[in-house]
């Protein structure tokens, strides 16, 4: 009797143990696309995703479709999230993935195919060559530096304009950014460094270190806590946000918000969705990917994720006409590029600023 | 038939804690175990509850082999020398309780709890919490509640060791009479002689993990296996070789032995005494002198005096033997089944 | 042998729940690491270690950790004795407060410390912010309570007789003090040290908003490796490190334990006298010091556009500025009482097993060493990195049968796993200060092993059972960690939603952020409160 309970549970805890060796051998074909969508689609996202329950009502009423949305983090960790669980997907369909992130996920094979008709505007954001097939846009933003407008009246000290006038003694110790190495706004800037200064941008990042920027873990703590006009008690009047910020600093019983966004200073940042490789509703991921092009989903984008839809066509919430504008000319670099030095670069920035 | 032990090892890692023990617990008789802590007495009294696993050998209970039946299912009680009360549970609970784990009737429950506590001297503290009863109170119920189911075999852990002098005394002589009137066969492991001899009827005298002798009362208190075993029993002297000879020639001429042990009362001082002896130190009690003697030709020997006769240290006095106070110690190739 | 083949039943299932949702998950974690191509490349793992960033990382954690450690119980053990060899009114409620930064979710307190001492904050002027300071005040903050319910529980039973002798024979305080008390709390003091040491090298989420980027430890250098960089040869190189690291704590807490068997009796509390006024005041310093954050909490909750209102409070019906939430923030709260109910049924049901067999009292060296090992593993979720272990449960419960990944009860079993160890360092004592004899004597009179279960152990312990639970109920609450890896977002605990309003923008969402959490304070400090009135000292006491 007791040998055999002794041989049991061994048995157990090698049976378990042996889980990890198997199982990752197993490849899964793709699966066909089924005529009929599933009843439920998982979505993975970002944890930034917001989405009017009306809006989403819309589309389970449409196509009998129920959404389960699954935030991931960032966008850096939701790719990497995926990458990791590509043999089990966790989800059939990903939004959220930004064009700094894209490559990894499509080399990865991450992603089936789908190419859906694009709004007409929609086409300047698409990924160049391949890849374009793989991810369909469906926002954008400026990821720009901001200023705390009232601050600066305050102390009568003329407000910063440029990246270089980041660096300037003027506004020493005044800007607070998230890190490149923990945020996805904070990876932007400093692809906004690359793509102003070139390889030159090293020695950029080392004036600002000199300036004491102070780089901070995540949008949240940079924005909420450190910014002067984020609602914590912040001291720092300058904040890397979003070109999209502005409007929600309209005091109640205000009409015009106390902050601004310096449009010289913004890198564009153009979310992705796409339907998962071994996805289990990937008609129904597809359907959902058709229903985020429609008028609806894009105009309901501002207010609940701060971004600006592909469909440019859409009208804009009241106000970002002329408090949240986007940059005429933002700052890009090529997704092929982010990926083949995302880790150099990182490693590099992350020496200059933690010294 | 009782209880029948048989070869008994017990070891933990490389010593044995009961080594190749044998012995008999006849039904109806307190049997004691009586050897000095580490001599494997408590060990031999865990295996027969079943709370020990033995290494080798064989417990039997009227001939029923006991290894595969559980502690709860032995029908033994096991009742330990700090009593062991549920601290939750008040007197009659604590009492009553292993007639409850059997289902008996509620009315059957208080009639059996309120007899028991008769029994043991304790009528009326049914209510009373452990914690508020004196230590020889707390003996007696747990006595009580060993007793409540007639247990076929009842094991004592040292049961009054825990208790004062005077208290142990009359704890003795009651737990005496009321397993004599219960009828219960016991098992009593203790390392006090006068414990042993207060309660049982007879007497396993153990070793470092083996039996040295054993026997009824008298027989293991008039013929001690070996010195040892006598100073263990309470002699308080031992005399052999050349001198043991000198002493059988004055008391017992006829006799073979050749070591023989004695009590302290053995030797008494007398004006009239064959032995002369030189006191070495002397200390009175209520009852009498009590000395540290040298006898010439016997060696260093405890004795007494009367208390009106004065005695100083360096003194010479006469000695006298009282022959019914000293026992002949077996041969050593006598019957005891092994020596150490 | 009917006690052994019991006890490897009964070892069975708790460690059949380990090696499923711990040991396999972070198992399945470190093969991606060391085998990136399918073969085991100890060759990358190797070169990792000598990267001077790693050496940085290391140095960090080691300093900072030991200096919070020193720190903490520098200020714990005074406390200690305050709080629990003293008596006096509103005990109960400071030994809650003390305990409760454990329970609190390090996102909440991350917040309100970042808010204390950021510039415009109320310890403003002392320019803390991003300096190592702040990352070992919110160590300590975390910590003190660990050491003084330690060493609290210890003391409380430690018999004063013998101080009295030492001061019979000519001892003065301070010498009764150092030769006879000091002696005797050591192993609760080396055993309470070693743990906060453990919880201070892998503190996470404070690490990560306090250090800014400029300080991270081996824990925050995990999550960057794993999540942002995807170097898993890193992360699984550092992940081993911390496992042999954590290992050779517990060890050493495990043989400072064995030295204080906690007495079953409670000495008598004494009332505070003039000479202990110095005492006090520490005490109420370090309850100050424990309060301030979550009193800047409270405030920041009560305040909106510059005046004081509960439209933060009012706010947690709805679902946040610019739909921030999937859910209204009250479900939060109600999802997160029936997460805790489920965990802490878990972590009760596994722990208890655990506890019942690390209490006994095994007869031979070999059963002893198996008993610790035992112990040992099941305090090992304590000091694994929760990255790895939420992204193990994405990699490894991924298919039948362990397709657990969307099931309801991953996040009552994750958090179940961190509570176990709380669970078992509660009962365990407590089931070990009883006399087996108790046992001995109730199955001697034919009391089977379960009757003497419910006749003899139930008695003696439901108190910590149930104070247990409380505790894992209150850890629960407030897990974030884990929880943050595995919640689905329809069905977020309260932690999840303030993660998530403090992610989006909008005074109000902060605002409700705060609000939320005074909730959760409120809610965890109730449970412990009534934990406290259990008076079962081993809670919170490693």
């Amino acid at each position: 009797m007791r040998t055999r309970l002794i041989t049991a549970s061994a048995l157990l805890l090698a049976g378990a143990l042996a889980l990890t060796a198997c199982g990752s051998e197993e490849k899964k074909a793709d699966q066909k696309v089924d005529q009929k969508p599933g009843k439920t689609l998982v979505v993975a996202t970002h944890d930034s995703w917001a989405m009017d329950k009306k809006v989403m009502a819309d589309f389970t009423a449409k196509t009998g479709i129920t959404v389960k949305i699954q935030a991931q983090g960032d966008a850096g960790q939701l790719t990497n999230k995926l990458v990791l669980t590509k043999d089990e997907p966790i989800a059939d369909a990903v939004f959220g993935i930004d064009n700094t992130f894209a490559s990894r996920a499509i080399d990865e094979g991450v992603l089936s195919t789908y190419e859906p008709t694009l709004p007409a505007t929609a086409k300047q954001f698409e990924l160049q060559g391949e890849d374009a097939g793989s991810l369909t846009p469906v926002d954008y933003g400026d990821v720009c530096v901001n200023i705390d407008d009232t601050w600066f009246t305050k102390k009568g000290i003329t407000p910063p304009k440029t990246l270089d006038d980041l660096a300037s003694p003027t506004y020493k110790g005044l800007f607070v950014t998230p890190g490149a190495t923990t945020s996805s706004p904070g990876l932007a800037f400093l692809l906004t460094t690359v793509a102003a200064y070139g390889d030159d941008w090293p020695s950029y990042w080392k004036k600002l270190v000199a300036n004491d920027v102070k780089v901070d873990a995540g949008w949240t703590d940079a924005y909420t806590v450190d910014f002067t006009a984020g609602g914590g008690n912040g001291s720092k009047p300058i904040v890397l946000s979003y070109s999209s910020s502005p409007p929600f600093t309209v005091p109640k019983g205000g009409t015009e918000p106390t902050t601004s966004a310096l449009l010289d200073t913004c890198f564009r940042q153009v979310e992705y969705a796409g339907v998962l490789r071994g996805a289990k509703n990937p008609k129904g991921a597809q359907l959902f990917i058709d229903f985020m092009l429609t008028r609806e989903f894009q105009q309901a984008l501002p207010d609940n994720m701060f971004v600006y839809p592909v469909d440019t066509t859409v009208p804009l919430p009241a106000g970002w006409d002329t408090w949240a504008k986007t940059a005429t000319k933002p700052y890009t670099v090529d997704p092929a590029e982010v990926t083949e030095h995302r880790s150099d670069w990182l490693r590099e920035w992350r020496d200059i600023t933690t010294g | 038939m009782g209880l029948e032990i048989r070869d008994l090892t017990v070891r933990f890692g490389e010593t044995a804690a009961v080594d190749d023990v044998s012995l008999d617990v006849p039904t109806g008789a307190v049997t004691a175990v009586l050897g000095p802590s580490g001599s494997g007495k408590s060990t031999l009294l865990r295996v027969v509850a079943g709370l020990e696993t033995p290494s080798a050998g064989r417990v039997s209970y009227d001939g029923e082999d006991l290894a595969p039946v559980p502690t709860h299912r032995r029908g033994f009680a096991l009742m330990f020398q700090d009593g062991q009360l549920f601290g939750h549970a008040d007197v009659g609970r604590n009492v009553g309780y292993p007639l409850r784990l059997r289902h008996r009737p509620a009315g059957e429950v208080r009639a059996r709890v309120d007899e028991l506590l008769d029994l043991v001297g304790l009528a009326g503290y049914a209510e009373r919490m452990p914690a508020t009863l004196s230590g020889g109170e707390r003996q007696r119920v747990a006595l009580a509640r060993a007793l409540a189911v007639e247990p076929r075999l009842l094991l004592l852990d040292e049961p009054l060791s825990a208790l004062d002098r005077g208290l142990r005394e009359r704890l003795a002589g009651d737990l005496h009479d009321i397993l004599r009137a219960a009828g219960t066969t016991a098992l009593l492991v203790t390392h006090d002689h006068e414990e042993a001899f207060a309660i049982a009827d007879r007497m396993v005298v153990m070793r470092d993990g083996a039996v040295v002798q054993d026997g009824s009362l008298d027989e293991v208190w008039s013929r001690p296996a070996d010195a040892w075993a006598a100073r263990f029993l309470g002699y308080a002297s031992v005399v052999s070789g050349e001198a043991a000879l000198r002493l059988r020639e004055r008391v017992d001429p006829g006799a073979d032995w050749t070591e023989v042990a004695l009590r302290r009362s053995a030797i008494r001082v007398s004006e009239d005494g064959p032995f002369a002896a030189t006191v070495l130190a002397a200390r009175m009690t209520p009852e009498q002198l009590r000395l540290d003697l040298d006898v010439d030709g016997l060696g260093p020997l405890a004795g007494v005096a009367e208390t009106n006769r004065s005695v100083s240290v360096g003194e010479r006095v006469h000695v006298s033997v009282v022959t019914d106070r000293l026992a002949p110690l077996r041969p050593a190739d006598g019957r005891s089944r092994r020596t150490p | 042998m009917p006690r052994r083949t019991g006890a490897v039943v009964l070892a069975a299932i708790p460690l059949a729940v380990l090696v499923v949702f711990f040991l396999y998950p972070v198992a399945g974690m470190l093969d991606r690491g060391l085998r990136p191509d399918g073969h085991l490349d100890l060759g990358g793992v190797l070169d990792v270690l000598t990267r001077p960033r790693v050496h940085r990382v290391l140095w960090f954690t080691v300093w900072s950790a030991g200096l919070a450690t020193a720190l903490a119980v520098l200020l714990g053990v005074p406390v200690a004795f305050v709080l629990h060899r003293l008596r006096f009114r509103g005990q109960g409620l400071l030994r809650a407060v003390v305990v409760l930064p454990f329970v609190l979710p390090t996102v909440v307190v991350g917040v309100a410390f970042r808010q204390l001492i950021a510039q415009g904050g109320l310890l403003g002027g002392l320019d803390l912010d991003g300096t190592p300071v702040a990352i070992l005040g919110a160590l300590v903050f975390f910590n003190v309570g660990v050491v003084v319910r330690t060493v609290g529980a210890l003391w409380e039973g430690l018999d004063h007789r013998a101080e009295e002798a030492a001061a019979a024979l000519g001892a003065t305080p301070r010498q009764v003090f150092t030769t006879v008390t000091l002696p005797a709390l050591l192993p609760g003091i080396v055993s309470a040290a070693s743990v906060v040491f453990l919880f201070c090298s892998t503190a996470f989420g404070v690490v990560l908003t306090l250090g800014g980027l400029r300080y991270a430890n081996v824990e925050t250098e995990i999550y960057l490796l794993t999540t942002q960089e995807l170097d898993l040869t890193s992360a699984a190189a550092l992940s081993i490190l911390q496992l042999l690291v954590i290992t050779v704590l517990l060890a050493g807490s495990h043989r400072a334990r064995r030295g204080a068997v906690p007495h079953a009796h409670t000495a008598a509390a004494r009332r505070p006298r003039r000479g202990d006024a110095g005492l006090v005041l520490l005490t109420a310093a370090v309850v100050g010091f424990l309060l301030t954050p979550m009193v800047s909490l409270v405030v920041a909750s009560l305040r909106d556009q510059g005046g004081w209102s509960l439209q933060h409070y009012r706010d947690l019906q709805g679902d946040g500025e610019g739909n921030a939430l999937l859910v209204t923030a009250t479900t939060g709260l109600t999802h997160s009482l029936l997460v805790a109910v489920q965990a802490a049924s878990f972590a009760l049901l596994l722990g208890v097993l655990v506890a019942f067999l690390v209490s006994r009292r095994p007869r031979s060296p070999g059963a002893e060493r198996l008993r610790a090992l035992f112990d040992g593993v099941f305090m090992l979720p304590l000091g694994v990195s929760a990255v790895t272990l939420g992204f193990g449960f994405l990699i490894t419960l991924d298919r039948p049968p362990l397709d657990l990944r969307t099931s309801p009860l991953l996040v009552p079993i994750a958090q179940a796993m961190v509570a176990l160890p709380l669970v078992v360092r509660t009962v365990a004592p407590v089931l070990s200060s009883i006399d087996p004899r108790q046992r001995e004597a109730a199955a001697s009179l034919g009391a089977g092993p379960l009757r003497v279960l419910r006749d003899v152990d139930l008695p003696l312990a439901w108190r910590s059972l149930l104070a247990a639970t409380g505790f894992a109920f209150a850890v629960s609450l407030g897990e974030f960690g884990a929880t943050s890896f595995l919640a689905r977002d329809d069905h977020p605990t309260l932690p999840v939603v303030i993660f998530r309003l403090i992610s989006h923008p909008g005074e109000a969402n902060f605002g409700m952020a705060t609000a939320a959490s005074v909730v959760l304070a409120v809610a965890t400090t109730s449970v412990m409160l009534l934990v406290e009135r259990l008076r079962v000292s081993s809670v919170g006491a490693f």
